[in-house]
């Protein structure tokens, strides 16, 4: 027993770490890194060939470009309600409170092909029980731009909220009950109080939101109707193509879509450190107050 | 008049914090509002500012009803525990907060922000963020902060609470100067007593959602009206029927006759210039621990050592309340009260 435990230890100490070093660096690149390596390597097979024929056809420049547009009235849409959302959560308590917090999150965990299906029974132009209505008035939803806004939307509610809400949470309503007491109105300390606190937390969600709204696929093709030049998005053309043997531009517009996404996280992840960064003076100016006291 | 509560009471769930309250705090005075941890000082002063509402009963703030009118039209000046600095703001533009949402011209901001800088002597501090000062820096931040908009009243939540013992004394000592100079009315609310005792004009004792005595610190001190004031302005110790102040207890080492309690000394501690001694006593009257406090020569004289035989009364004219039954706590821990 007692040498069973003294192995342990000492594997503990060495062996595990050097294992499951191993374990996490093979799986992440066979999940991840080979096939994006692929991706790559495809692309630039023909040197920027891949690339440049596929700008040149325009039905890729027009789903590269209403990507960005979707993607960004999506991004705009969770930034408002996000914000809105999010203080009502932190500031605030009411009945329903944490079904709310709880529906907030349902995105994450629903499959936006269902996503996507249940928006077209709310806003689909024949059967939908409000779509019918506004297709009487002349206002399409669905297999149009505003339904994949919505649908993007939806599948990116949750990523502004979740960034927003704990650092509400941890800064409190004392500094905005200051400002208040000093004469402002909830709008003045919205902008000069609230909004400055959680910038950071934002800034981190609208990023991820805008990334996650770029690779949006499944809800985009149940209400786009995925019409080559006229809904067909950056994800939904590369599907096409692919399947049409064109897989060089497959390959070239795939690898577009990723390399944003990667600059985004990039972006991401500097902004912590940044961030990080002032956080951790905090501490370190423990030391410098005292030393500036008196 | 310059803040009048009347008959306010506030809950929250099944929880009364204020039960039925009415203050009146006159003008230019320092006022403290003194009580336990949840006895509802911090609910009334909150209330006065308007951070919460009342359930019912009135506010009026420099006479005019404030009952119904949002915390940002009333004027006051509010110092959190914690200090609520703007974070992402130097202290000059902390300071100069109020002043900015009033469209105050520049020139006009700038020299009262210098003004006040200097007040809180923090001239040299305007461009620093407030995590890099101290806790009492950020508290005469968070003070002069409040007083750049002439606020009609002051109020300070604990505002020494979070900081430690020898800048609570040195910030307090600086508040009634600061006080004496601008007599502008404050309320600051407090569970020390000392600081109480040391800073105020005036003491409101709040425990429990009620008003237990208002008067000056020596008539809450010389006179208190019933038990709970007695015992959480300084130390009390039970004799007999009555509560009265360790210091105030004759001791003799004979037996003098009537009038005294015998009893033996159980325990003796000396703590600085004093020697603080539990004597206990069995007598057909009275049964239990009575703490007494001594000089060092006065102790050395009567011989306090444990096990020594003694004989004590209430010293004539001393301040004392009847008590009522004796209560847990109190027996288990005799000293909590103390204070030096």
């Amino acid at each position: 027993m007692s040498s069973l435990e003294g192995w342990l230890a000492v594997a503990e100490r060495s062996t595990t770490r050097y294992v499951l070093r191993v374990i996490v660096i093979v799986y992440l690149a066979l999940l991840v890194g080979w096939p994006v390596w692929l991706v790559i390597q495809h692309t630039f097979g023909n040197g920027l060939e891949a690339l440049r024929a596929a700008l040149s056809d325009v039905f890729v420049v027009f789903s590269l470009k209403l990507t960005l547009a979707v993607a960004l009235q999506a991004v705009l849409l969770n930034t408002v309600f996000g914000v809105g959302v999010s203080l009502l959560l932190a500031r605030y308590t009411f009945p329903g409170k944490r079904a709310l917090s709880a529906l907030v999150d349902l995105p994450l965990s629903v499959s936006p092909v269902v996503v996507g299906l249940a928006l077209i029974l709310v806003y689909g132009p024949r059967d939908g029980w409000f779509g019918a209505w506004l297709h009487e008035r002349g206002f399409e939803v669905i297999f149009s731009a505003p339904g994949m806004i919505m649908a993007t939307a939806f599948v990116s509610l949750p990523l502004v909220i979740r960034e927003v809400v704990p650092v509400l949470q941890e800064r409190g309503i004392d500094e905005e009950q200051a400002a208040a007491s000093l004469g402002a109105t909830p709008l003045q300390s919205f902008w000069r109080i609230t909004l400055p606190a959680i910038k950071w937390a934002l800034v981190y969600g609208v990023v991820l939101t805008f990334a996650r709204a770029l690779g949006e696929f499944g809800a985009v093709k149940i209400v786009s109707g995925n019409l080559v030049g006229r809904t067909q998005t950056a994800t939904l053309l590369v599907e096409q193509k692919y399947q049409d043997f064109a897989q060089s531009t497959a390959y070239a517009t795939a690898f577009l879509l990723a390399a944003v996404s990667v600059a985004c996280i990039t972006v991401v992840t500097v902004l912590r450190k940044d961030h990080a960064g002032t956080r951790s003076t905090k501490h370190a100016s423990a030391s410098a107050k005292k030393r500036g006291g008196q | 008049m310059s803040i009048v509560v009347n008959n306010v009471s506030k809950r929250f769930g099944n929880f009364v914090a204020l039960d039925n309250v009415s203050v009146s705090l006159p003008t230019g005075q320092l006022t403290a509002l003194l009580g336990p941890s949840g006895g509802g000082k911090s609910t009334l002063l909150r209330i006065i500012a308007g951070l919460e509402s009342a359930d019912q009963g009135t506010i009026e703030i420099a006479g005019t009803d404030a009952t119904g009118v949002p915390a940002r039209k009333r004027n006051v000046g509010f110092v959190f525990q914690h200090y609520a600095a703007f974070k992402h703001m130097s202290v000059a533009k902390n300071v100069a907060f109020g002043l900015d949402i009033r469209k105050t011209p520049k020139d006009e901001v700038r020299a009262r922000v210098d003004e006040l800088l200097r007040l809180v002597h923090l001239e040299q501090f305007a461009h620093r963020l407030p995590s890099q000062l101290s806790g009492g820096q950020r508290q005469r931040m968070a003070l002069a902060r409040a007083l750049a908009v002439q606020p009609s009243v002051l109020l300070l939540d604990e505002p020494f609470g979070a900081l430690d013992a020898k800048v609570r004394k040195e910030l307090r000592e600086w508040l009634r100067r600061l006080h004496d100079e601008f007599p502008v009315t404050t309320v600051f609310v407090t569970h020390d007593q000392e600081e109480a005792l040391e800073v105020a004009d005036e003491i409101v004792v709040i425990n429990e959602g009620r008003v237990e005595q208002i008067g000056s610190p020596d008539e809450l001190y010389d006179e208190p009206a019933n038990e709970f004031v007695m015992s959480f302005l300084g130390p009390a110790t039970r004799l007999g029927t009555e509560l009265v102040r360790p210091h105030d207890i004759e001791v003799l080492s004979h037996d003098p006759g009537e009038g005294f309690y015998a009893g033996t000394v159980s325990r003796s501690t000396r703590v600085g210039f004093e020697v603080r001694s539990d004597v206990v006593i069995q007598s057909p009257e009275f049964t239990g621990t009575v703490q007494f406090v001594a000089t060092r020569a006065e102790a050395r004289s009567l011989k306090l050592d444990s096990g020594a035989q003694v004989w004590l009364r209430k010293s004539p004219g001393a301040t004392s309340v009847v008590a009522g039954p004796l209560a847990v706590d109190e027996a288990a821990a005799p000293f909590a009260n103390y204070a030096i």
